[in-house]
């Protein structure tokens, strides 16, 4: 089995140690302590394990090791920029878009890339690009409306080192 | 069947809560000396309750009965200002966190900022049973009150002593005593400092009224909500230690299995891997989660077990297991008010239906996780549950220690919904760390959760109604068949009434869930209450008034037609739907509108309107969030969640085969709040969900003239009922 012993995580070259075959998510979680990912499916079913990769929302759960090579991996952890929390994180808070949270992470990670995609996107687009996250709690609407929310702040864009 | 007479001030468990085991009750004893030294010197204001109007739940351990125990919560203040308080309850994303901090600045008169809650930690806070059936609001919120209300005026009265003068002349706020007169003040850390003082109220101190709030009754945010959006939460399943092991286990093939043979030769030539063997319990603990995964699939096991029923025959299957024409529970099950017989037999229309609803998964997002370690003898287990000293209970009992040395420690949870009741994953993680000798985190996948983890359950509830032809309701039957007596009771005047839970053997492990029954018992009655206006041609909402006294009840379905616009004309193929009702000391009405394509039979719900009221509001916008997401985690079990499965077998146990609601089955959702300061507060996590079901159900026969008896009502789509 091939060993995979460096990755780029938000924004920084990191040593590890795993079989190419395992799941992005456990390395991040188990090797990394970046547990602000989560495990919700194991399938790519629920969005809990979101991560972009070179800017581009990931799940990471099916997301095998070994296939990321030196690409630039960013998780909730590498969002904010030191105390300034990224508009999305802000809008989240201000929209009261969680309840129990543990989807809040996959939740915006996905925003990051729609919106970086889609700056200036209708209820109905929003809604459309989340289709893939579950939230049990019900906060759906919440979390639209955060969405939209920092979409009109503007400047949403994400930092990130190698881009 | 619970009264509703005094919902506040005792609780009985609704016979469905099949998860909570009896036990003996068990007194929490709080050693002042060893507190100080833990925390620091301040002041500890303890919460006694006293007699059986105690707001606190704790130790009610059987059916019905209710033990009051001595401490309910504490309060210290240190020397540094900084105020903990600690409860017994936990945090699932209900957001109490919040609003019990708000209750305790509120009384305190003390910043949010400095409030910090211990919660959940059977070592640090209080017994408590658990954190369920909407109970915090209600028993926590009033106690944390009064300790916080104590300590304030405890401080008003260390103040006093300091400056000599009369407390009657002194005011707190702000963090701080001050006197007007003499423009003095005093920090209640100056207070607090250098003291050891500790002080045990009673219930009775008085509380300030909801009309005179001024933290509560406020949309504030959840207080450690930037935690959570910059991922630095630490969940159950985030949780490590030095040295930690990862666990997995070997599960039966099926339901009731046991094992005919094993070879855990190859799995334990693994390095680093420990097998565990014990009884029917197989597991392994081993470096990294991969390898434990690795390690389980490497052993070769057989399991025998017994035939077992499918879905296809459920509802056969409970009436034929039915316990009947008795009260087995012993909490009055069975509720007879005047002649049935008689009044069905002289009714001008008689109608009798059938309704059926499946078995359904919590599927909280973060599935079951625990971290094990044991020190000696003693054992400490970090997991997410909604009853950590129920859990102690658990793990004292099946590792034989005393229930003194085992803590269970609950950081904020992944959601619970009721479905977090249990320790499975606790246990595991000890068993596996008892042999390994080092810490293990065992963490569920998502087929695990499904499959082992309980179920809402299924049940069966028949019912008929005589009515004269002016719309007044004569004679109401209603019989239940295993999934509870939650919500049974009818609110309506009815003058004849018979209504009976009648337990079933069930064919899956079944237990809590939000709102339990009251969920199905709504649907039932607030369907038939829909098919009975249409026998008499009256509209559904005037029929329902007809037959309701409650005033409460009768606002809430008054405030949501009328926000709804209940009446209007439609559009083609669009329906109106209304049902709602009364649970956990609260009152709801939804209306739902539902619009189906001529051609396709699709069903889309539009938009669904609630309107809520469970006495004083305490955070409006978090109150919001729980009623919307009762109503969007509803239609799930309304639509189209069901449980499949075989044999003892899940066949549909992860989130691809099993359909949750998702941003697309998302109507548009509004809330109308009536606050009713006069009134206390109830919670609200459960209540708002249980008239959702019913209303859509309603709409979708106005729409089409299809009526559909059973939960959910359309998972393969109308073309498939």
């Amino acid at each position: 089995m091939a060993q995979v012993t460096k990755l780029n995580v938000n924004g920084r070259p990191c040593t590890i140690d795993a079989d190419a075959d395992i799941s992005l998510l456990s390395v991040l979680r188990d090797q990394l302590d970046l547990t602000g990912s989560k495990y919700g499916c194991g399938e790519g079913q629920c969005g809990a394990c979101t991560v972009l990769i070179d800017g581009i929302a990931r799940r990471s759960c099916i997301t095998q090791v070994g296939s990321v090579g030196q690409k630039q991996i960013m998780t909730i952890e590498g969002l904010a920029q030191g105390d300034r929390l990224h508009p999305l994180q802000e809008a989240f808070l201000e929209e009261a878009a969680m309840q129990c949270a543990y989807c809040t992470s996959g939740m915006i990670m996905t925003a990051v890339s729609f919106l970086r995609a889609n700056p200036n996107p209708s209820p109905a687009a929003v809604s459309h690009s989340m289709e893939g996250n579950i939230c049990r709690c019900g906060t759906h609407p919440r979390i639209v409306a955060a969405v939209l929310r920092a979409a009109k702040s503007g400047n949403h864009s994400v930092k990130e080192s190698g881009q | 069947m619970t009264t509703s007479a005094k919902p506040d001030l005792q609780i009985s468990l609704e016979p469905e809560r099949y998860e909570l085991a009896a036990r003996p009750a068990y007194r929490f004893e709080v050693d002042r000396r060893e507190f100080f030294k833990f925390l620091g010197a301040g002041m500890l204001i303890i919460g006694a309750l006293k007699n059986a109007d105690a707001l606190q739940e704790s130790g009610a351990r059987r059916t019905g009965e209710s033990f009051p125990q001595e401490i309910g919560a504490w309060l210290h203040l240190g020397e540094n200002g900084v105020v903990t308080v600690y409860t017994g309850k936990v945090e699932v994303g209900q957001n109490i966190r919040t609003s019990l901090s708000q209750c305790v600045a509120e009384e305190l008169h003390v910043s949010l900022s400095k409030i910090q809650m211990v919660m959940g930690d059977t070592q640090l806070t209080p017994f408590d049973m658990g954190t369920f059936g909407s109970r915090t609001t209600p028993t926590m919120n009033p106690q944390l009150r009064k300790v916080a209300a104590a300590a304030r005026d405890l401080l008003i009265g260390l103040a006093a002593a300091e400056w000599q003068i009369d407390c009657k002349r002194l005011i707190a706020a702000d963090g701080r005593v001050s006197d007007p007169e003499s423009k003095r003040t005093l920090e209640y850390a100056a207070l607090a400092k250098g003291r050891q003082l500790t002080q045990t109220i009673s219930t009775e101190n008085p509380l300030l009224p909801a009309a005179q709030w001024t933290v509560q009754g406020q949309s504030l945010p959840k207080v450690n909500g930037r935690d959570f959006v910059t991922g630095k939460h630490r969940y159950p399943c985030d949780q490590k230690l030095p040295g930690m092991l990862h666990g997995k286990i070997l599960r039966p093939a099926s339901f009731g299995a046991t094992l005919a043979s094993i070879d855990t030769h190859q799995a334990e030539q693994i390095p680093g891997v420990t097998v565990v063997r014990d009884g029917n319990f197989v597991g392994v603990a081993a470096p990294s989660a991969e390898i434990a995964s690795r390690a389980i699939a490497a052993i070769r096991a057989e399991w025998k077990a017994e035939p077992q029923p499918s879905n296809k025959e459920l509802f056969d299957y409970l009436k034929q297991n039915a316990t009947k024409g008795d009260d087995p529970t012993g909490d009055g099950s069975r509720y007879d008010v005047g002649s049935v017989e008689q009044a069905l037999a002289s009714a001008d229309h008689r109608l009798q239906q059938t309704y059926t609803v499946s078995y359904i998964a919590h599927a909280p997002l973060e599935p079951r996780a625990a971290l094990a370690q044991w020190s000696g003898d003693n054992l400490s287990v970090w997991t997410g549950t909604q009853r950590p000293f129920g859990v102690r209970g658990e793990l004292a009992e099946a590792f034989r220690v005393p229930e003194e040395s085992v803590r269970v420690l609950m950081p904020d949870t992944g959601s619970g919904y009721g479905g977090k009741h249990t320790g499975e994953a606790a246990i595991e993680a000890a068993r596996l760390a008892r042999a390994a000798k080092r810490p293990v985190k065992l963490v569920w996948t998502r087929e695990e959760e499904f499959t082992w983890a309980y179920f809402r359950p299924a049940g069966v509830i028949e019912v008929s109604g005589g009515l004269r032809s002016d719309g007044t309701i004569a004679a109401w039957e209603f019989h239940n068949y295993n999934s509870g007596s939650a919500g049974i009771k009818t609110y309506y005047d009815f003058a004849n009434q018979r209504i009976e839970f009648h337990p079933t053997r069930s064919p899956l492990r079944q237990g809590s869930y939000r709102a339990l029954a009251a969920t199905a018992n709504h649907f039932a009655r607030e369907s038939f209450m829909d098919e009975l206006a249409h026998l008499v041609k009256m509209d559904p909402l005037e029929f329902r008034l007809k037959n309701l006294k409650n005033e409460r009840l009768r606002a809430v379905f008054e405030a949501a037609a009328k926000k709804f616009g209940w009446g209007q004309t439609k559009l083609a193929g669009h329906g109106f739907g209304i049902g709602g009702g009364f649970e956990k000391a609260g009152n709801i009405a939804t209306c739902a509108e539902v619009v189906v394509d001529q051609k396709s039979r699709e069903v889309k719900v539009l938009r669904v309107l609630s309107a809520f009221e469970c006495g004083a509001i305490v955070n409006p916008d978090n109150l919001r969030n729980q009623i919307e997401g009762s109503n969007i985690m509803g239609l799930g079990g309304a639509l189209f969640e069901a449980i499949e499965f075989e044999n003892g077998r899940i066949l549909n146990g992860k989130f691809s085969r099993y359909r949750v609601p998702r941003f697309s089955d998302v109507p548009a959702v509004e809330t109308v709040l009536l606050d009713r300061k006069d009134i206390p507060s109830a919670g609200a996590g459960e209540c708002p969900m249980i008239g959702l079901a019913p209303a859509i159900g309603n709409a979708i026969f106005d729409a089409t003239g299809v009526r559909i008896r059973s939960l959910p009502m359309i998972p393969n789509g109308l073309k498939a009922v």
